[in-house]
C-alpha cells in the first residue's frame, strides 16, 4: 500500500508525464520528501521556504489541507493526495 | 506552444454566456471555463464559477469547487479548452498576476474587459511559460463535430 498522489498536467515534466505516482510518509511534509528522490523538482513546485505555495491547491481525499494541517498533515496508506494549480490572477498585482 | 499561433472557435450562445456572466458581476471580476472533450480543442460546456476573491481586481476559484469540476471533468473525459475571466476597469489583456498564475497550459485563456458598458473587449491567448500568445476568435453558430 501508499498514497497515491494525482499530478496536474503543468508538473507532469517532473513525472515523466504521469498523471499519478505514489509515495509514501507520516505526513504530507514526508511524502513530498519522498516523491523528490524519485521526482526531482516536484517538491520545489509545491514547498516554499514558508509551506505549501500560496497558488496551488493541495487537497487529502476531498479536503483542502489549508483547512486540515498544511504540510504537517497526517497522511496514510490507501489516501489520494490531489495537487491542482490554483486557477486565479486578476488585473492588478497586489504590490 | 508558445509562438504558433491558433485560433479560439467558440459558438455564438457561448461567448455571449461569457460576457453576459462579466456584465453581471461587473465591477466585481467573473471567471469560469468552458470544457471539451480532451484533446478536442472545442469548447462545448459553459461552467460559470464562484470568484471565491469577489474582488474588482483579483479572482481565484473556490479550491472545493474547483476540485469538484476538475474531478467531474476527469470523468467525463474533458479538460478546461476555456478559461475566463473579466478585468473591469483595464483592458482585455493578460496582467502580470494573470500569466504568474496560468497553471493550464493547453487552455485558451479568455480575457472580457467591462470596462466600456456599451462595447465589448473579448480576446484569447495562450499562456505557456510566461509568454503570452494572442489567438484570433472566431466566434461561430454552431461548433462543426469532427
Amino acid at each position: 500500500m501508499s498514497i497515491e498522489v494525482r499530478i496536474p498536467t503543468i508538473l507532469r515534466t517532473h513525472t515523466d508525464g504521469q498523471k499519478a505516482v505514489d509515495g509514501k510518509g507520516e505526513t504530507l511534509d514526508d511524502l513530498f520528501a519522498d516523491l523528490d528522490v524519485r521526482h526531482a523538482g516536484l517538491r520545489d513546485r509545491v514547498v516554499d521556504e514558508n509551506g505549501l505555495r500560496r497558488f496551488i491547491n493541495v487537497y487529502l481525499n476531498d479536503e483542502d489541507v489549508r483547512f486540515l494541517g498544511g504540510l504537517a498533515t497526517p497522511v496514510e496508506d490507501g489516501d489520494v493526495v490531489t495537487i491542482l494549480p490554483a486557477v486565479a490572477g486578476g488585473a492588478v498585482t497586489g504590490g | 506552444m508558445a509562438g504558433v499561433p491558433r485560433t479560439l472557435t467558440i459558438e455564438r450562445a457561448t461567448y455571449d454566456a461569457i460576457v453576459g456572466h462579466a456584465r453581471r458581476d461587473h465591477p466585481d471580476e467573473a471567471c469560469g471555463i468552458v470544457a471539451g472533450p480532451a484533446g478536442s480543442d472545442r469548447p462545448t460546456r459553459f461552467v460559470p464559477m464562484a470568484n471565491a476573491e469577489r474582488s474588482p481586481t483579483f479572482y481565484r476559484f473556490d479550491p472545493q469547487e474547483q476540485l469538484v469540476l476538475w474531478r467531474e471533468m476527469d470523468d467525463r473525459d474533458e479538460e478546461p479548452v476555456v478559461i475566463y475571466h473579466s478585468h473591469t476597469a483595464t483592458e482585455a489583456y493578460p496582467s502580470r498576476t494573470d500569466i504568474s498564475y496560468a497553471g493550464e497550459p493547453t487552455a485558451h485563456y479568455v480575457l472580457v474587459s467591462t470596462r466600456d458598458a456599451d462595447s465589448v473587449e473579448f480576446r484569447s491567448f495562450r499562456i505557456v511559460d510566461g509568454v503570452v500568445t494572442e489567438e484570433e476568435v472566431r466566434v461561430v453558430s454552431t461548433l462543426q463535430v469532427s
